[in-house]
């Protein structure tokens, strides 16, 4: 018995988040008093494996067989439900991250095991996994438990710490081989478009985020446009050249609220709320955003929120350690001057 | 064809919810609103439904508060509605969600093509959309972002997909099941024809029987809600006089907070 992590990876790179739930799964060993073995498959796997055993796992099994060189949901678990049939883990776990939360599940039907997703938080009953998760988008918690021989936990990303690095022996290797898989529910990627100089919003540490007051950006925006058009020039303008050079000081992702992305200041990839992302960073800074119940429930589990807004009975105030009331076109700038300044002392 | 896509009535976005004194979740008189990411798959699917000359299906598995969510997707222009209730089932565990699902995916019969929205808002939770499809061994394509081609008649489709990295273009054959993101479409709002036809319909709702399953044991147990911990906080306003004032301090207080 052992508990299975499944390290993800990307472009031959163990995505930075997998060792969150390499951090999970050792807490689950611990309390089960068993080992932790890595599952890793795909492009370079037995490089990122020697990775994994300096952040102390006990076994690796990896595949590099051609057909895992990249991600494919239905190759990726067959070969993981493979291994939980023939080896009987007491869990498997991975950051639920997109294709963490579909392996997972697919695998966990195959195996006929509960999946407890998106756990923030983890507790055992002699041994068995108690998993604390959000529920109605984070206004309510609950806590969920498994009833299978193993137990499928998908850990929400930045609510675990990292696995530190540990001077541990090289992790022992195993080399499988891919299960073969029905051709007809195969996929084939035909191309792929990365989004450069992205912080990604769930991994962010810090995230500056705008809102609706995006549209009183003082510039005047060109002839010809007016009304509503006016305004999404003037927004875009403000996330570009007044909301981004804060963030680049910081290394922080650019968030929105959802009257912001309908109104059309911005694309929906930056949508933090209920029906955008849910973030937990340690430094949330609201800019021009009111905070309406749905973006309080993508937010509200930040560490330290900042509110900068020139309405002084803004709920959002209510949720801020911090609060500046005043234009965000003028503070903004002065913020990240100042910021500028420190950093550079 | 056929398109099929499942929905389910939510809280409004905008209620509170909380863990009432008997710790059962609860958002007082508010009225439900159909899954707030359901809105773009139910568009999706009367969009699809129209380009490949076929019907659409919205199913809900659960008790008559969903018959909300499927008279919106009725008057939205689904063709047809049904729900799935098995009154013992455990229907927040996914394993049994799902084998329900598939067996009225099954007995409709000849499904091109099932579309998800993103997530359900309730359980927060997507896992009942892979294991749809892995029930049913089909090919899952989640996030979807645009559908660049379907082709019906050939049995193709291709869309676009976003991953945490960025966007991957993905092809594969039907039947599948998709799930798709807000900015896909831009849904209607139901028509007065539209809401007059939904409420004069009657859903028939399917058993396990009818589906001719046995419902699954449920593999997970909530053993209870609570309401978040309360946020200790006082509030600071920052006012040190002027602009720049007001930024060093606030660049201070964060780095004694150690969140820069």
């Amino acid at each position: 018995m052992s508990v299975f992590v499944w390290i993800e990876t990307f472009a031959g790179r163990a995505v930075s988040s997998s060792w969150e739930a390499l951090f999970a799964a050792r807490i689950i060993a611990e309390a089960q008093a068993t080992v932790v073995t890595a599952l890793i498959f795909g492009e370079n796997a037995k490089a990122i494996a020697a990775e994994a055993g300096q952040r102390s796992v006990d076994k690796a099994i990896v595949c590099e067989d051609e057909v895992l060189h990249d991600y494919r949901l239905e190759s990726y678990a067959a070969l993981m439900s493979d291994l939980v049939a023939k080896r009987g883990p007491s869990a498997v776990v991975a950051v639920a991250s997109n294709r963490g939360r579909e392996l997972l599940a697919s695998a966990a039907v195959d195996s006929g095991s509960g999946l407890i997703a998106d756990v923030i938080d983890l507790h055992f009953d002699d041994g068995k996994i108690i998993g604390k998760r959000p529920a109605y988008a984070g206004k309510v918690l609950m806590e969920m438990t498994a009833n299978s021989a193993t137990t499928y936990v998908t850990v929400r990303a930045r609510a675990f710490p990292p696995a530190a690095h540990a001077n541990s022996a090289a992790p022992a290797l195993e080399i499988v081989n891919a299960v073969e898989v029905d051709e007809a529910v195969a996929t084939e990627i035909e191309s792929f478009a990365a989004e450069t100089g992205k912080v990604n919003l769930g991994d962010a540490a810090i995230i500056v985020s705008g809102g609706r007051g995006m549209a009183n950006n003082p510039k005047t925006a060109p002839d010809g446009l007016s009304g509503d058009d006016a305004a999404i020039w003037k927004a875009r303008d403000g996330y570009e050249n007044t909301l981004r050079p804060l963030a680049d000081v910081l290394g922080a992702a650019i968030g929105a609220s959802r009257a912001a992305v309908d109104a059309g200041y911005i694309v929906y990839d930056h949508q933090v709320g209920q029906t955008g992302k849910v973030v937990n960073p340690d430094l949330y800074i609201a800019c021009g955003i009111s905070g309406a119940i749905q973006h309080q429930a993508g937010m509200r589990g930040s560490k330290i929120i900042v509110a900068i807004n020139k309405d002084p009975q803004a709920p959002i105030f209510k949720l801020a350690r911090y609060g500046i009331v005043c234009d965000l076109y003028e503070f903004v700038p002065a913020l990240t001057a100042a910021l500028r300044q420190r950093l550079a002392n | 064809m056929h398109v099929v896509t499942f929905t389910r009535s939510t809280p409004d976005t905008a209620a509170k919810v909380w863990v009432d004194a008997d710790g059962n979740v609860t958002w007082g008189d508010v009225a439900t609103v159909v899954n707030p990411w359901d809105e773009y798959s139910l568009e999706e699917t009367i969009v699809q439904a129209k380009n490949g000359g076929g019907e659409s299906t919205v199913i809900a598995i659960g008790s008559e508060l969903h018959n909300d969510a499927l008279k919106h997707s009725l008057a939205m222009g689904v063709a047809k509605a049904l729900r799935v209730e098995e009154l013992d089932a455990a229907m927040n565990d996914s394993l049994v969600w799902s084998a329900l699902a598939a067996g009225a995916i099954r007995k409709i019969g000849a499904v091109d093509l099932v579309i998800f929205g993103k997530e359900s808002v309730d359980m927060a939770t997507d896992q009942h959309t892979y294991q749809l499809a892995r029930r049913l061994g089909w090919t899952m394509l989640s996030y979807v972002s645009d559908i660049l081609e379907a082709d019906y008649q050939a049995g193709t489709i291709k869309v676009e997909k976003m991953l945490e990295q960025g966007k991957q273009t993905v092809a594969a054959r039907l039947p599948a099941v998709i799930s798709v993101m807000k900015g896909i479409n831009e849904p209607r709002y139901p028509n007065f024809l539209g809401i007059r036809k939904a409420a004069k319909a009657t859903i028939p709702v399917w058993t396990a029987a009818d589906l001719g399953i046995e419902t699954p044991r449920a593999a997970t147990a909530i053993l209870g809600y609570a309401n978040p911990p309360e946020r200790n906080l006082t509030t600071e306003i920052i006012d040190a006089g002027d602009l720049d004032a007001n930024a060093r301090v606030l660049v201070e207080r964060l780095f004694e907070e150690k969140v820069l």
